[in-house]
């Protein structure tokens, strides 16, 4: 679904990625994990568009995206959750929500948003920005849901979030993945990560370090955490 | 009968009532084309973080081009109301593709000072073309002369002038939250950067935001031609007051631009009335008054207060 190639990116003169290379199969859950600055969100970044100084290659379902704008790599699919939750304060709740166009015929009707996430059908009407920290990435989430992106690219979505909730995006990005939706997870919950993703890489000082399956994940929990200073 | 006072209750007291309630009509008109054209100035800085220095030559082009209008083509005033924001949407149009864009995406400063230089040329092409002294323009038929309400009497046009910037207003306001594109408008407004990434073609907006602000500025001109003098000049003053509103209604921000200019109109008219001598530095004091209690504008948000 998403292939990047030996991308390196940098902020003017600071090279933020060296040689990253990250594939995420069709209905594959792939977790990014690091500490802080090792460059995930730059990663998340390129891949959306947003970040546009780098060399290397992506592409979407075999097609590069390389020279599409934001706008044309979200038509293209690919559906981004930023770590600020990205709401707007000047929309209400329903507005966030049908801001984006639907890019695939797959995408979430709002009658299915509402009933998957029933705080926000009751909250519809207010603000964006009023709704609690979970509702926020409930709704971040949903909204590219409801656009039928096919490649979610979800920024520490757990990031503050009681562990209820934590539990309750766990079961919704199993649920997605279920419909075959691909799903690129920046996360530094390690054990949140775990319970969801099919495949992680590592990344330290903008270089992928280390490439496992889940059970070796697992199995290497402890070590990684102080791998990671996580 | 002779002798009789037409009214025979008034006092000292009521007339110094009627004249206040003429010294509001007085204030609102004038805030009706204030907030009219800083409500373009508000959509234009928040969708493209330009502010237009020229705005208030944009003003003196729709009053100056509502009287040319009617003076060569004897197109009258109504005719006006609509052919001069059409054309002043034209015209932004065109200047945006032709020299706005190509600055948006370095500094600030750099369609600031473009937009200057716009002001100078276009105001010093009028005196070219039409002398430094005063175009005429009439009142329309219909709204000259004087309505009596109770014992107080006001003039027709500037009754007319609150209505209509007020009716604008409203649309404009409709326009930008009933509607998927004004939906667009704001989410364009407050984040670009995030609303591209969630599938939205911020840049094919950017320009008609342009033209349509312009227009609002021409609209406001055209307003003002009947009752103020018609000259190349006519929008130096005004660009200066436009943007102690927009700084007291909070920068970008959309109602607090109407909510401002209306204010500072009639700020502005009590001033003209009670201290002659300070009328032009009350707005300023207000301006300054805001600033130190809520440096964003009266509602602004933070993040905009840049």
């Amino acid at each position: 679904m998403l292939d990047i190639t030996n991308l390196s990116a940098s902020y003017g003169e600071a090279r933020v990625l060296t040689d990253v290379s990250v594939t995420v199969n069709p209905g594959e859950v792939v977790t990014l994990v690091g500490r802080n600055g090792a460059g995930k969100t730059t990663l998340l970044k390129c891949v959306m568009g947003l970040h546009r100084d780098y060399e290397g290659g992506i592409s979407l379902a075999g097609a590069p995206v390389d020279k599409r704008s934001p706008d044309q790599r979200a038509k293209a699919g690919i559906g981004w959750v930023p770590d600020d939750r990205g709401m707007y304060a000047s929309l209400t709740v329903a507005e966030n929500l049908t801001l984006p166009p639907v890019v695939h015929s797959s995408g979430w009707s709002l009658d299915k948003v509402y009933d998957a996430f029933p705080v926000l059908r009751e909250r519809r009407n207010s603000m964006g920005t009023q709704l609690s920290g979970g509702e926020q990435q409930m709704l971040a989430i949903a909204r590219v849901l409801r656009m039928g992106s096919r490649l979610l690219l979800l920024d520490e979505p757990s990031e503050g979030l009681a562990p209820v909730i934590v539990q309750r995006i766990g079961e919704i990005i199993r649920e997605i993945k279920k419909e075959g939706v691909s799903v690129l997870l920046v996360e530094q919950n390690v054990k949140f990560a775990s319970t969801v993703a099919d495949r992680h890489y590592l990344l330290a000082q903008g270089r992928v370090v280390e490439q496992l399956d889940n059970a070796d994940f697992q199995a290497r929990e402890s070590e990684l955490l102080v791998h990671l200073g996580i | 009968m002779g002798g009789i006072s037409v009214h025979p209750l008034e006092t000292q007291e009521n007339r110094d009532m009627e004249d206040f309630i003429q010294y509001t009509v007085q204030g609102l008109s004038a805030g009706g084309f204030y907030a009219l054209a800083a409500l373009g100035l508000a959509v234009i800085f928040g969708a493209l973080g330009v502010v237009n220095f020229a705005h208030g030559a944009c003003y003196m082009l729709g009053a100056v081009g509502a009287a040319v209008l009617l003076g060569t083509f004897n197109i009258n005033f109504w005719a006006a109301l609509v052919i001069i924001p059409l054309l002043m949407f034209g015209f932004g149009v065109l200047i945006e593709r032709l020299l706005i864009q190509w600055l948006l995406r370095l500094d600030i400063l750099y369609n600031f000072l473009l937009t200057f230089g716009l002001a100078l040329l276009l105001v010093d092409l009028v005196k070219r073309e039409y002398g430094v002294s005063g175009l005429p323009y009439e009142v329309p038929p219909g709204l000259e002369g004087l309505v009596t309400i109770g014992s107080v009497s006001i003039q027709k046009y500037q009754l007319f002038v609150f209505a209509f910037s007020v009716v604008i207003c409203l649309a404009v306001w409709l326009l930008l939250t009933r509607t998927r594109v004004g939906m667009i408008v704001r989410a364009a407004t407050e984040e670009p950067e995030r609303t591209r990434a969630l599938g939205i073609n911020v840049g094919r907006w950017v320009t008609p935001i342009f033209g349509f602000g312009i227009a609002l500025a021409g609209l406001a001109g055209v307003l003002a031609a009947p009752f103020r003098a018609i000259t190349a000049s006519m929008g130096s003053n005004f660009i200066i007051v436009l943007f102690a509103i927009v700084v007291i209604g909070g920068l970008g921000s959309i109602l607090g631009a109407v909510v401002a200019g209306f204010l500072v109109g009639l700020v502005e008219a009590y001033g003209q009335a009670y201290a002659p001598s300070f009328s032009q530095l009350v707005i300023f004091i207000l301006m300054a008054i805001v600033i130190l209690v809520r440096p964003a504008g009266l509602f602004g948000r933070r993040q905009e207060a840049v």
